[in-house]
């Protein structure tokens, strides 16, 4: 799960991480008291989406005086901002962050995120910040500095001081990175996050240590035990589709694509994407209705895969193993009839009473195409769009 | 022979009394695996499905000798389970349970590393060696005996590969799923290992996907030290970067992670490639046929 800047920042101020003072806000009128309790002659008004490169987008402005904030907050909110991790489609922005303005001494990075190989939380440092960690690992890895924590005994006070000393700080500012480093990783235990960036960390003019942004996702798995985090889900930052899906239990990605389609267990649902776009077609979707495929997972799924308007075909796919074949057939009869889909359907059933399942879709007085197997679906479906 | 599991094997389900336990209980009796009892907390004493429910897994080792686990306790306490039946001296654990908290699993790899308990899973449907045991979740019918070893981390994706090689007479030695998660308990280089050493298995098939770098590491595994003839498929070529594509560990992130790399890499050390996912068997024929 992903949270705004705003939400990121509070949750590092709670853990005595230093940020800009500032506040969220939802109306120019917030903008401007926001601006009037944190004082100075210097602000900065941030459109709050969950996407990086807002900045370039035009959805981070300077302001010289609350008034200033207040009339800049009402050319962003509502407006579409357009970022390289948006899609050319944009993101409405509804929400704004607005801080006190910093003079920035010099730009650094810091990241947590667990390295699977080691089974172990893994800090990345450098002294490269404001630009993406991507293009640093790239170009001038040896400007990364790694930080491996044990997790038997968690985060040691050399360890934080070797990354302060990697970053170039020294003297007070070590002992200012340790408590913000010590507060960063509590920040990310705490949470359950799987990944806690701060891009840029800065050195201000006067020498003080802060995150400049802000960014913590979270592992999907552990939000069971993190109610106060599931609260700042925002919504509207997601497709409607996927949210829909998600209260069945489905799993639904939208691709951009015209050939719809229904998997049962991720990996199948994957390499069903894959096996269109070698038969020449562009999956519209990923779509795991899960390993039982019940009945109304079938159904939520294909009312979600033709509420899409570029979906020109749908490719059902299910191997029946623990679930049976003829079961899956009835669901999709039974969905088919009710939600009266106009595009062709391919189906693909193998497994569990696979044949007698393919009797009952021919017999069907709805409309299938019925495939013979993973390849003979993929042809069929992209051909029925080609149609 | 097999690895893993075989008919000596004696099996404990732990949360045997649950709706997947017990479902998946009956399946596996059915297949002719010997399950021995299962553990249920508060459930100690009592019979399900005819076998004996005991309170802790040290009951269920000490009573009946149980010496593998089949784990289908709730995401919570999953990872409970697991350490439970590594102090109990289960020699191995299957955990089928999907949803398990990283951070759990990262606490489950520390307790396991000095232990001699080897996990599969979690987010995996199990382990079969076709004729002789089946610990898991998979439909035992579509799979038959026969030389070739299969790992993979996807659970239905598995089923179809194992259909296709069981529908060229392609019988396999021991079917491994090992998950989907960021951190599972066995990789491919583990069973791999025990691939090796099995006489019976004279190839291996081994399914991937996007996400981490085990299909690279088992490629440079292979090229040192493994010398049986190897068949990858490799899912997600056309997945988005950043997006979890269902499985928690099936995410291309920092551009890290894609099929294209992983392909790569195993071609590179020799190993015979399915480009599409409907030629998994196929291409095992072949490789069978030419080495």
């Amino acid at each position: 799960m992903k949270i705004h800047e705003y939400q990121a920042k509070q949750i590092l101020r709670d853990n005595g991480v230093a940020v800009p003072e500032g506040g969220p806000a939802f109306t120019p009128d917030e903008a401007e008291s926001v601006a009037r309790r944190i004082g100075g002659e210097r602000f900065i008004v941030k459109a709050q989406i969950h996407a990086g490169g807002r900045g370039k987008g035009g959805g981070v402005k300077l302001a010289g005086s609350p008034e200033e904030v207040r009339r800049l907050a009402g050319d962003m909110l509502n407006m579409t901002l357009v970022t390289h991790q948006t899609g050319p489609e944009g993101r409405t922005v509804r929400r704004l962050l607005v801080e006190q303005g910093i003079d920035i001494g010099r730009e650094m990075y810091v990241g947590i995120v667990l390295d699977r190989e080691s089974a172990a939380d893994v800090f990345m440092v450098s002294t490269e910040g404001g630009v993406e960690i991507e293009k640093v690992a790239a170009e001038t890895p040896e400007r990364i500095f790694k930080q491996t924590i044990d997790p038997a005994v968690g985060l040691r006070p050399f360890q934080i001081k070797r990354m302060a000393y990697a970053l170039g700080l020294d003297g007070g500012q070590v002992k200012e990175a340790s408590k913000f480093l010590a507060g960063l990783y509590r920040a990310y235990r705490q949470t359950d996050a799987s990944l806690a960036e701060i891009n840029p960390l800065v050195v201000t003019g006067d020498g003080r240590i802060l995150a400049l942004d802000a960014k913590i996702n979270f592992d999907d798995n552990a939000l069971f035990r993190h109610k106060d985090i599931v609260e700042l889900r925002d919504l509207d930052e997601e497709e409607a589709a996927e949210i829909e899906a998600s209260e069945y239990e489905l799993n639904y990605i939208k691709l951009s694509g015209n050939v719809g389609c229904m998997v049962n267990g991720a990996g199948l649902a994957m390499s069903t994407m894959d096996i269109i776009k070698l038969a020449g077609g562009e999956p519209a979707n990923f779509l795991d209705v899960g390993g039982g495929a019940s009945a109304e997972a079938v159904k939520a799924g294909f009312r979600i895969i033709v509420g899409d308007p570029n979906v020109k075909a749908v490719l059902i796919n299910i191997f029946g193993g623990i679930v049976r074949c003829d079961r899956v057939a009835q669901g999709v009869i039974d969905a088919l009839g009710d939600l009266q889909v106009r595009v062709p359907v391919v189906v693909r059933l193998a497994g569990t009473n696979a044949d007698k399942a393919a009797q009952m879709l021919r017999e069907s007085p709805l409309d299938f195409i019925v495939a013979d197997d993973f390849r003979d679906g993929a042809v069929k479906v992209v051909k029925a769009v080609g149609n | 022979m097999s690895i893993l599991v075989n008919e000596q094997t004696r099996v404990a389900v732990q949360g045997i009394t649950g709706g997947e336990g017990t479902f998946h209980t009956e399946a596996m009796l059915a297949y002719g695996t010997k399950v021995v009892g299962g553990v249920t907390p508060g459930k100690g004493g009592t019979r399900h499905l005819g076998l004996p429910v005991f309170n802790t897994l040290a009951q269920a080792v000490e009573e009946e000798g149980a010496d593998t686990t089949v784990v289908f306790v709730p995401p919570p306490f999953a990872a409970d389970a697991i350490m439970e039946a590594a102090e109990a001296g289960i020699k191995l654990v299957v955990c089928i349970t999907e949803g398990i908290p990283t951070r759990d699993m990262v606490e489950v790899y520390q307790y396991l590393k000095s232990r001699p308990t080897r996990l599969v899973g979690p987010n995996c449907p199990g382990v079969i060696s076709p004729g002789k045991s089946k610990v898991g979740i998979m439909p035992g019918d579509i799979h038959i005996p026969g030389p070739v070893g299969v790992i993979s981390r996807s659970g239905t994706l598995t089923y179809e590969a194992v259909g296709q090689l069981t529908g060229l007479g392609l019988g396999q030695s021991t079917c491994i799923g090992i998950g989907g998660d960021p951190i599972v308990g066995s990789s491919f280089i583990d069973l791999l290992e025990l691939f090796e050493a099995d006489p019976d298995t004279g190839a291996v098939v081994i399914i991937g996907e996007i996400g981490g770098s085990a299909e690279e590491n088992a490629a440079e595994f292979i090229s040192e030290r493994f010398s049986k003839p190897v068949v990858a498929f490799i899912a997600g070529r056309t997945a988005p970067p950043g997006r979890r594509m269902g499985h928690a560990g099936a995410i291309i992130a920092g551009g890290k992670g894609t099929a294209a790399e992983k392909i790569a890499a195993l071609k590179e050390v020799g190993v015979f490639v399915a480009e599409s996912p409907a030629e998994i068997g196929a291409t095992t024929k072949r490789a069978l046929e030419e080495t």
